[in-house]
């Protein structure tokens, strides 16, 4: 059983009144543990209102939701232990800075766990170092610092809890690219070094299609599919039907492939196509020695 | 959750109430209310309830919607109840206890007040319903402009409503979204003494005055972009125009008011 499972989990906002809308229809996934997923779909598809099941923040209509084998909800003293097990980091995490310090404000989570002093200055000297905030900065106030870094000091905050999970909703959002990619880099690196589950939701395949190895795509609030990258991306007629896109360099090499050149590849981003290219001309060009 | 807190409480709907002119809705409801608060007797009241039923009836909101109306001011109603019970001792005695007199005076202004009341509330609700809070709004710039001559902010006034309407949603979606992410670090909002509860409230408060300060600076330079001046000079995209039911409607408030002097006068229950 994975770490993350629901039973026809189903979310209805504003049950009752002329608003009512379903937001979440009787979705069933497990989610290994040490797993690196995307959680893609159109806005409003119900990508953040799944999410915000796996750690209580929201109560299932129906169905169930368990974490690491544990039922949420079905004993509500034991929701703050599984919320420091499920780290989750909203859209726009830097709005949520308050503490005088960023070094205080990335200490929150980790007091409210009850930790020791000194594991909590351990933690957040070594997420600093993750997301790559400069030592000089942890004592500047948070509203000092730059877009990306105030993203980057709220990611840490969360980090810093060392969750099993942990969820980031729409992280790049409203970011540069530059800033976007040392983002997904950080991401990518954090999944590498601490083996944990990350589960990354976006609307923006690309950004995906770089970090994760998994996708699981959200339609009209139920799951479309969930599945390793190649598989998902090979229905990209039914993803563009729904308004999402395949990279645009997964486009030009399926393109490539209909028109005769062989090759095994997946192709999921530019660097990776970079290669597969100098490659293919090498051995042609043996080939024609 | 946060998020079931409906402010303006507007009920969307196409029926003739909802279709009324604000600036006569608004005026009607006035009348009403003078209408109950002249209304003597049962008789008057009982006018003022088929008043009310008929724009209620008119007006396709749901019973429910009315009843959940009358529900946080019911202790009000049960308190100045009481009160009206034990401490009018003219009349009749009905029933005498000790010290506790009660007299068939006291039952009857204690019944004329709630029904005073649940009319009050049902009336102004039903404007509420069936007028948009930005409607709602507008109309009162109207009504009040003539107040202009004497230097009385009537449009400022209007705007400022406008835009606290405008930004309580969206403040309200704010709100839950940072204590949504504070909880998610682990804040305890819900257990604790009062002041570990203030003390918890402090990473909301903190990001929520941030943004409100951002978004108000915001909103002031997209303004000032459009050029905005206040309201002199200025016209409407949507102007209010009266049509033959508003003056319908009206003419109709004036005959129930004309009703209940005479019932006052005729037959004074």
């Amino acid at each position: 059983m994975g770490i993350i499972r629901t039973e026809d989990l189903t979310y209805v906002y504003g049950e009752g009144t002329p608003f009512r809308k379903v937001a979440v229809d009787g979705v069933n996934i497990d989610i290994d543990e040490g797993e690196i997923v995307g959680i893609i779909g159109h806005t409003g598809s119900g990508k953040s209102t799944l999410i915000q099941h796996f750690n209580g923040l929201l109560k299932p209509t129906s169905g169930k939701v368990f974490i690491d084998g544990e039922e949420l909800f079905a004993d509500k003293s034991r929701l703050k232990e599984i919320r420091f097990k499920v780290g989750l980091v909203f859209q726009y995490p830097e709005y949520q800075l308050f503490e005088e310090t960023v070094y205080k404000d990335i200490a929150f989570g980790p007091k409210n766990m009850g930790l020791s002093d000194d594991e909590v200055d351990r933690r957040i000297k070594e997420t600093a170092r993750l997301v790559g905030l400069k030592p000089e900065l942890l004592d500047k106030s948070p509203f000092e610092l730059s877009g990306g870094q105030k993203r980057r000091a709220a990611i840490a905050g969360v980090m810093a809890m060392e969750p099993k999970v942990l969820i980031l909703d729409e992280p790049t959002a409203g970011l540069d690219p530059h800033g976007r990619d040392r983002i997904l880099g950080l991401i990518k690196e954090y999944h590498a070094e601490k083996g944990t589950t990350v589960l990354l939701v976006s609307h923006s395949m690309e950004d995906v299609a770089k970090t994760v190895s998994k996708i699981l795509v959200m339609n009209d609030a139920k799951v479309f599919m969930y599945s390793d990258r190649s598989s998902v991306f090979a229905r990209s007629e039914e993803l563009s039907a729904m308004g999402l896109t395949v990279p645009q360099v997964t486009k030009v090499f399926d393109r490539l492939r209909a028109m005769g050149i062989e090759f095994q590849d997946e192709v999921f981003s530019i660097d990776y196509a970079k290669g597969l290219v100098l490659r293919l001309l090498e051995e042609k060009r043996k080939n024609l020695d | 959750m946060i998020k079931d807190i409906t402010i303006g409480q507007f009920f969307p709907g196409q029926s003739v109430i909802h279709r009324l002119d604000p600036r006569m809705k608004l005026l009607i409801t006035v009348l009403y209310i003078v209408m109950l608060f002249i209304a003597k007797g049962f008789s008057g009241l009982g006018a003022g309830v088929i008043f009310m039923l008929i724009g209620f009836l008119l007006s396709g909101i749901p019973i429910k919607m009315m009843l959940k109306s009358v529900k946080p001011i019911l202790p009000i109603i049960i308190f100045t109840g009481i009160l009206n019970l034990f401490f009018i001792t003219s009349g009749n005695i009905i029933f005498e206890w000790k010290f506790i007199k009660i007299t068939d005076n006291g039952l009857r202004t204690m019944a004329f007040m709630a029904i005073r009341i649940i009319l009050l509330i049902f009336g102004t609700s039903l404007l509420t319903y069936t007028t948009s809070p930005i409607t709602l709004t507008d109309a009162i710039e109207r009504v009040l402009s003539p107040l202009k001559i004497i230097k009385f902010p009537a449009h400022e006034i209007a705007m400022m409503m406008t835009i606290a309407l405008r930004f309580i949603p969206t403040l309200i979606e704010e709100t839950d979204k940072i204590m949504s992410a504070q909880k998610a670090r682990g804040a305890d909002l819900e257990s604790g003494n009062l002041i570990r509860r203030a003390k918890a409230l402090i990473p909301i408060l903190i990001p929520l005055f941030v943004s409100a300060f951002r978004r108000a600076e915001d909103l002031a330079l997209a303004m000032e972009c459009r050029c905005y001046r206040g309201g002199e000079g200025r016209t409407r995209l949507k102007q209010l125009k009266t049509a033959p039911r508003d003056y319908f409607a009206l003419a109709l408030t004036v005959i129930f008011i004309a009703a209940i002097i005479l019932l006052n006068r005729y037959s004074p229950i």
